[in-house]
Parts: C-alpha cells; structure tokens; sequence
C-alpha cells in the first residue's frame, strides 16, 4: 500500500510537475488527516456495536461550535478551546450512550432502528446548533500543533473507565472533537451543516480501510484526502467531493472489506 | 351563502393550507416509494432524492434544451429514472443492510454534485428554469373553471388536485401490485430472502426492480416538486428531503401505504403550523427547528413504536 502510493507519488511528480503535485500532496495530507480522525471514531463504534453512527459527522461540527464557543465568547486560549472542544464531544457521545444507545440495545432494537435513531440524532445535533449558532459561517483561529497532544491524554482518560463501550463513545467522541477542530482550522470557515457534508467522506474512509477497522479507517482517510486532491490535477476541483464518494461506490464494489479488511466480513 | 359576508383571512388560510397540503402530497408520493422498498422489500434506500433528482432534471433538460414535447419528455424521463435505480441496484442490492444505505446515498450525493457542477446541462446553482408551460395552460384553464363556481382566486387548487390524483392514483397501483405474485415474492424476500431463493425466487432481479420502481414515483413526486417550485435547483434534491421521507415513512407505519398519506400530512401539518406559532427566531433558525422535529420524530417513533401510528407488529421486519 505505502509502495503503492510512492509510485503514484513518482509518477505524479513526472506527469504534473514537483510543484503541483508537491502542494496536491500537502493537501490531501491536511485533508487526510481529518478525514482520518473523524473515521477512527466510527470504525471503532462500528467495531464495538456494529452501529453505522450517521451521527458521526454531527459530532465534528459539535467539536468545532464549542471549541467556537470557549475560544471567541468567552475567550479562552484555542489550546484550552481545544481540550473543551475534545471534552464536551466526549461527554455529548457518552450521554447519547446512555441516553439512547444502551436502553435500545436492552431492546434488542434492529438494524433500521438503529440506522434512523442515527440519523434522528444527528437532526437534532445539527440543527440545535444551527438554532443556537445561526448560518452565518464562522471562523475559528487555531494553531494546529498545540491540538494534537490532547488525543493521547483522552484515549487514557478513555480506557481507564474499564467499560470497553462507554470508552469507544468517549474516544470516538473526543476524536471526533479534535478532527472537528482541525476541519475548522483547515478549512478556515464553518457551519452547522459542515459536518454532515463530511460524514459520506468519513464513511468513505472507514470502508476503505475495512469498516470497523481503526487503523484502516486512519489509513483510509489519509488515502481518500490524497485521492481527492489527486484527482484536482487532472479534473476541476469542484469535482473532488464527487470522486471520493465514487471511491467509496468503488471500494463496495471491489473490496466490500476495504483495502486493508479482513475477508468475508458478514 | 352571500359570497361577500365570507372574510379574506381564512380564504387566506385555506389558501395557505392548500400550499401545505400540496408540498405534503408531493412527500408522499415521494415516500410510497420508499414505502415499497424498505416496508415491502427490505431494502433501505437512503438515495431516493437522488431518483427524483435525476428523474426532475431528466424531464426539464428534455423540454428546455432539447425543446421536447413534455407528453414525451415526462415518459421518457421516468424511464432514465428507472435506469438510474438499475444501475445503483444492480451493484447495491447485492450489499448488506448497511452497506446498502451508504452506498445509495452516495449515489445520490453523486447527482446532487453532479447538479451543481454540470452547469451547462443543469444551469449549476441556478438550475433550469421555462419547463412548465404546458401545465401553465392547464392551470389557467383549470382555474377558468373554477372561477364559474366563484373559487378562482384559489390558485392552488389545480395542483393540490393533480397532487393528490397522482397520490392515489399511485396508492391504488401499489396495492394491487402489493397482492399480485410479484408483491408477495417481494415481501417473502423481506421475510426470509434465502427461503425464497430456495423457492426458485430470483431475490436479486425483485430487489432491483422495486428500486427502478421506486425510482419511477420519486420521479414523479420530483415532477410535481418541480411544478410547486416553477424551478429546478440543487438544493431541492438534497439528503434531507429522504430523511424526511423517512420520518414520514415511520409515523405512518412500515408496511403500510396510506400510512404513507396520514404520516405526511401529520408532519406537514406540524411543521407548518408552527408558522402560527409566534416565535422569536430568525427564518432561518426556524428552518432548523422545523429540521429538528423531524429528527425527534425518528428517534422518538424508532425508540418507543417502531411500528409506526398505523403500523402492523407482524409487518416489521428490521434487518440487522
């Protein structure tokens, strides 16, 4: 796989240019990383509760409005913002836990249930923080570096607890957290949809690194942001949402169990 | 009656309501075909705003730029609708529960990009405008007859009519389908899909042909949508409009096909009253609230009565 992408690497730098495909690469790094982190949370609670989370993506915008919210109203440095930010996503996936999640596993709700409760739960999420946010697209300024070195200090605080699920939500919640941050810095403007228009990515990733599979799903996502940025060297950029979506289509098709999945995951 | 003793304002409101009623019918139509797949099937389609989409746009980039007759563009485009169901099914079908979900919405996702990026053929964000000609003439014809029964200022009768003609027009061909061999095969590959290869059942060929169905009324709900709005956009054919299918499809009841009718009226009638609701939020804010019931609705009805207000116990089959 890592071969693999030198060779595409190589071989962009000869067709495109250093330049261009130097600075695509950057990007989809950037993209990657993101991608990556967000996608980590839902593989790992589909790992754990077989749950597709169409809430997921909700989570990230969650993160970044009340990373917003400590560092531009009640000016807070971003490194703190930042913790917030990882915290309270943590504890919002940890509520919904015990809230929503565990009484309908006591019910033995299916499939579909669970599939639409998500996608309820992520309406709420969105649209309570449009509600309380408003439209008007935001900008939160961040310094990166600072972020990063929270996410070691909550997987801890996670598997500490000992109850493997309630530390899934809270790991996947605080990643989702911090990957929200990022976006936000990354991108440089938010809004409250921003995070569902991310999830189909975040999906993308988690399959293509095998659903359920936290290093995949890390590996996928940093994939899936260079094959979107890949793709804005040869087609317009305008595009680049629709290639990773036909990524995932493809990856369903070919290797239902991503490129690093184990096989006849049924 | 002394028509001038009748005050405006709850012509007004009935006007008002007619345009609710209009846009609920438009749901439901759109829903029966969610209906037939996730309640009568068992398969979950996330992507049925993308069918309505493509059959929508189909029909307007047929009369618009091609400059078609609409009594051939309207086939035509149902037609290109049900060949976009095949070609998502024919992959799709094949995948799990899950897997099925994501992958039709990322289809629709495809079209909805494809909407706006496509500028010439679509008109991008701006969308396609002059496809409705023909149902103006009948409009106004219509509201010429209703103008000799003192009803033609009521502009919105016309469509709430065809809205609703088509809704049970619809209703009436899915409920014999629903009682055909083909309907319960359907149903039998919902129950048990291997007890019903094992009966000789293509389980594969019925799945795609209930999606290509499905694509056909998302088609025409994406017609009357277009004749609501007098424009095509993007916008309209987003993942919401499937999510509240999908609440409307819960309210009323899995399985059942005027459910479909009681829950879309039901949530239009909720969503919109709260207009009359004095409420101190921007339009936008309330546009969110409005999002934000429908997602209680579906965590609410999925946790608590999964069967739905009308919905039959026996009927719900939820796959894991």
């Amino acid at each position: 796989m890592v071969g693999a992408t030198a060779i595409v690497v190589v071989v962009l730098i000869a067709t495109k240019g250093y330049q261009p495909a130097a600075q695509a690469t950057a990007n989809g790094l950037v993209s990657g990383t993101y991608f990556a982190l967000g996608a980590v949370g839902l593989a790992l609670v589909f790992g754990v509760l077989r749950l597709v989370n169409f809430a997921h993506g909700d989570f990230l915008t969650f993160g970044a409005y009340s990373a917003l919210l400590a560092n531009a109203f009640f000016n807070l440095p971003i490194i703190v913002a930042t913790a917030i930010a990882v915290a309270a996503t943590a504890v919002l996936a940890a509520i919904l836990e015990l809230a929503v999640w565990r009484p309908m596993r006591a019910r033995r709700a299916g499939g579909l249930q669970l599939l639409l409760i998500a996608i309820g739960l992520a309406f709420v999420i969105r649209n309570g923080i449009q509600i309380a946010a408003g439209t008007e697209p935001r900008t939160l300024h961040v310094d990166i570096t600072s972020a990063v070195s929270f996410l070691g200090g909550i997987r801890l605080a996670g598997i500490d607890t000992g109850r493997v699920i309630i530390a899934t939500w809270l790991v996947a919640g605080a990643l989702a957290g911090l990957a929200g941050v990022l976006v936000a810095a990354a991108v440089g403007v938010l809004t409250p949809q921003f995070g569902f228009q991310l999830l189909l990515s975040l999906f993308a990733a988690t399959i293509l690194g095998g659903i359920g599979n936290a290093y995949g799903a890390l590996a996928g996502g940093l994939l899936l942001g260079l094959a979107q940025e890949w793709s804005t060297l040869f087609i317009d950029p305008r595009w680049k949402l629709a290639v990773g979506f036909a990524i995932l289509i493809l990856t369903l098709l070919i290797r239902p169990n991503g490129l690093l999945g184990r096989p006849a995951l049924k | 009656m002394i028509p001038h003793l009748i005050s405006i304002a709850p012509f007004g409101h009935l006007d008002f309501w007619l345009g609710v009623g209009i846009v609920a019918g438009i749901y439901a139509i759109f829903t029966l075909g969610l209906q037939l797949n996730v309640g009568f099937t068992g398969i979950v389609n996330l992507g049925q705003a993308g069918f309505m989409a493509i059959g929508a746009y189909a029909m307007a980039i047929l009369i618009v730029n091609y400059g078609w007759s609409p009594w051939l563009a309207l086939p035509v485009a149902t037609l290109v609708a049900m060949l976009a169901g095949v070609i998502v099914g024919m992959p799709a079908v094949r995948l799990r529960g899950d897997y099925l979900a994501i992958a039709t919405i990322a289809a629709a996702e495809i079209v909805q990009s494809t909407a706006q990026n496509a500028i010439n053929l679509t008109g991008g964000n701006n969308g396609l405008l002059g496809f409705d000609a023909a149902w103006q003439t009948i409009q106004i014809w219509a509201l010429g007859l209703l103008a000799t029964i003192g009803l033609g200022q009521m502009d919105q009768i016309p469509l709430f009519a065809l809205t609703w003609i088509t809704f049970g027009a619809l209703l009436v061909i899915l409920f014999t389908l629903q009682h055909t061999p083909w309907g319960r095969v359907l149903r039998a590959i919902r129950e048990d899909e291997d007890a019903a290869e094992a009966l000789g059942k293509n389980a594969y060929a019925y799945k795609i042909q209930s999606l290509a169905l499905a694509a056909a009324i998302g088609a025409i709900a994406g017609y009357l949508l277009a004749l609501n709005i007098t424009l095509i956009y993007p916008g309209t054919y987003s993942a919401d409009f499937t999510f509240i299918g999908f609440a409307i499809l819960v309210l009323g009841g899995l399985g059942s096909y005027s459910g479909v009718a009681l829950g879309s009226i039901l949530l239009w009638f909720v969503l919109e009253g709260a207009r009359f609701i004095d409420l101190p939020l921007s339009a936008d804010k309330v546009a969110a609230l409005r999002l934000l019931i429908v997602g209680l609705v579906l965590v609410f009805i999925m946790a608590l009565r999964p069967q739905g207000i009308l919905g039959k116990r026996e009927e719900m089959v939820l796959r894991g």
